[in-house]
């Protein structure tokens, strides 16, 4: 027992990299960030482009969408890290990590929203439409509004584990939380770093998890 | 007001209007009856391109409202549309619902449109229900809050998609009592509905409709008193036995 407590609940080491450690929690915030807003928001443009129904455009985002949700997204990180600068495109770690999560967020986001828009029922279209509402402006205070509770449960859990994937990032040198944990962990010869770790992701996480739980109940049927 | 000449609208091989003309003149309210299926309704949407004509003119005050240069949410704005299951939007209050195309087509600041909203509301007996959302609304509430985000916009004419059709027996009265209001003041309406009794009652011209043409003309007493067409007959005698 007190080697275990040496080992993971060494407040010494832990105090030696408290800075790092927070450095690392705010990285993994600011990957968060963009990730969340970028891949939201290209989700619900992909989910309205392809709402107007042009055949081809819409084959282009199916691919997308399925290539995406079907392929690891730490091997897709690996590949655009390591397989880009032999293209000539370097991007740094942070770049390529925001850029690969944020897509597969807009994968699963295009798609949960598509389901939500074909549920909405064609009457709240005709309504908009009937008083002259543009086709945005439909969308935006009608449609995507419902649209939006309708899959509000399944996209929280979706941006739930995108945040977590913001750890993945550690393997393309980006210095987020779990990095910075690992590499004190190296340095010190103890896995305390990586206790305080998660105890930093528990810090992030729990609110959105609550957050989650508040929504799935108010969904469920009166 | 309002007028259709040669409209026709197919839906692939099935043919649901064929050659209709129709006047409406300012202030009048006409009833469409007839069989479910003869394309009452479908002649209803083409008035504000719900549904896109096949062929064939629709003159709305002057304008033919089909040509490609026509700004399409304009002309709606004067077009005011009733649905039969109300279609208000359900993540919003009564006074939201009417305020949306307001502020957003109309242009009106967040105080004036509240202030329309409010009038609005009032007109229509639901004065005490301005902040409450559609579920916790009767369905003749909720009929009457979409007949006010209709009239809010100030149209020029409304189109009423069969609207008591979904309402509960007891409910029925205080929309009719709203309709029959606004034909009062004069608002020029075009109905698609089974209450016959309102329609003697309270409409100016009764249009009979039948598998997409429409068979006869003419005002209540006429086509309810005395009818020509011998589906007409049927129709009337059909739904009388009921």
């Amino acid at each position: 027992m007190d080697t275990f407590a040496e080992n993971f609940l060494n407040l010494d080491v832990v105090g030696d990299y408290v800075p790092d450690l927070l450095a690392g929690m705010w990285i993994t915030l600011k990957l968060a960030g963009i990730i969340l807003f970028f891949g939201l928001a290209s989700g619900t443009a992909l989910a309205l482009v392809r709402m107007v129904r042009l055949r081809l455009l819409n084959l282009v985002i199916l691919v997308f969408v399925d290539v995406a949700r079907a392929l690891p997204p730490l091997m897709l990180m690996v590949v655009a890290y390591f397989g880009l600068p032999y293209l000539g495109l370097r991007l740094n770690g942070f770049a390529v990590a925001c850029i690969v999560l944020a897509a597969v967020l807009a994968a699963f986001t295009e798609e949960l929203l598509w389901a939500g828009l074909s549920t909405v029922a064609v009457g709240q279209y005709e309504a908009a439409r009937s008083t002259g509402l543009t086709f945005l402006q439909m969308m935006g205070s009608v449609i995507l509004p419902q649209a939006f509770r309708l899959v509000q449960a399944p996209l929280l859990s979706r941006i739930i584990a995108t945040t977590k994937n913001t750890a993945l990032a550690s393997v393309v040198a980006v210095p987020e939380l779990l990095s910075q944990a690992n590499t004190a962990q190296g340095y010190s010869g103890n896995a305390s770093p990586l206790t305080a770790a998660s105890l930093g992701y528990l810090a992030i996480m729990l609110p959105m998890v609550i957050v989650a739980r508040h929504y799935e109940r108010r969904q469920r049927p009166e | 007001m309002l007028e259709l000449r040669g409209l026709c609208k197919s839906f692939g091989a099935a043919v649901v209007l064929q050659d209709i003309d129709l006047v409406v003149r300012e202030g009048e309210m006409v009833f469409l009856i007839g069989p479910s299926g003869s394309g009452k309704s479908t002649l209803l949407r083409c008035c504000n391109r719900l549904e896109e004509p096949t062929s064939g003119v629709v003159i709305v005050e002057g304008q033919s409202i089909l040509r490609s240069r026509v700004n399409l949410n304009q002309v709606r704005r004067r077009i005011g549309m009733v649905f039969q299951s109300f279609n208000l939007y359900p993540h919003m209050t009564a006074r939201q619902n009417v305020t949306l195309a307001l502020r957003k087509v109309a242009g009106k600041t967040r105080v004036e449109a509240d202030t329309i909203a409010r009038r609005m509301l009032d007109h229509v007996g639901l004065s005490d229900r301005i902040d409450f959302y559609p579920r916790a609304l009767s369905g003749g509430q909720q009929q009457r809050v979409a007949i006010a985000r209709a009239l809010a916009l100030e149209p020029r004419i409304v189109l009423f998609d069969e609207p008591t059709s979904a309402l509960d027996p007891e409910l029925v009265n205080s929309v009719l009592s709203v309709m029959r209001m606004l034909r009062d003041e004069g608002m020029t309406m075009v109905v698609v509905s089974h209450e016959m009794r309102f329609a003697r009652e309270a409409a100016d011209s009764i249009v009979f409709m039948s598998d997409g043409r429409i068979l006869e003309q003419g005002i209540p007493d006429q086509i309810f008193g005395a009818p020509r067409h011998p589906r007409l007959r049927d129709f009337l005698s059909s739904i009388m036995q009921g």
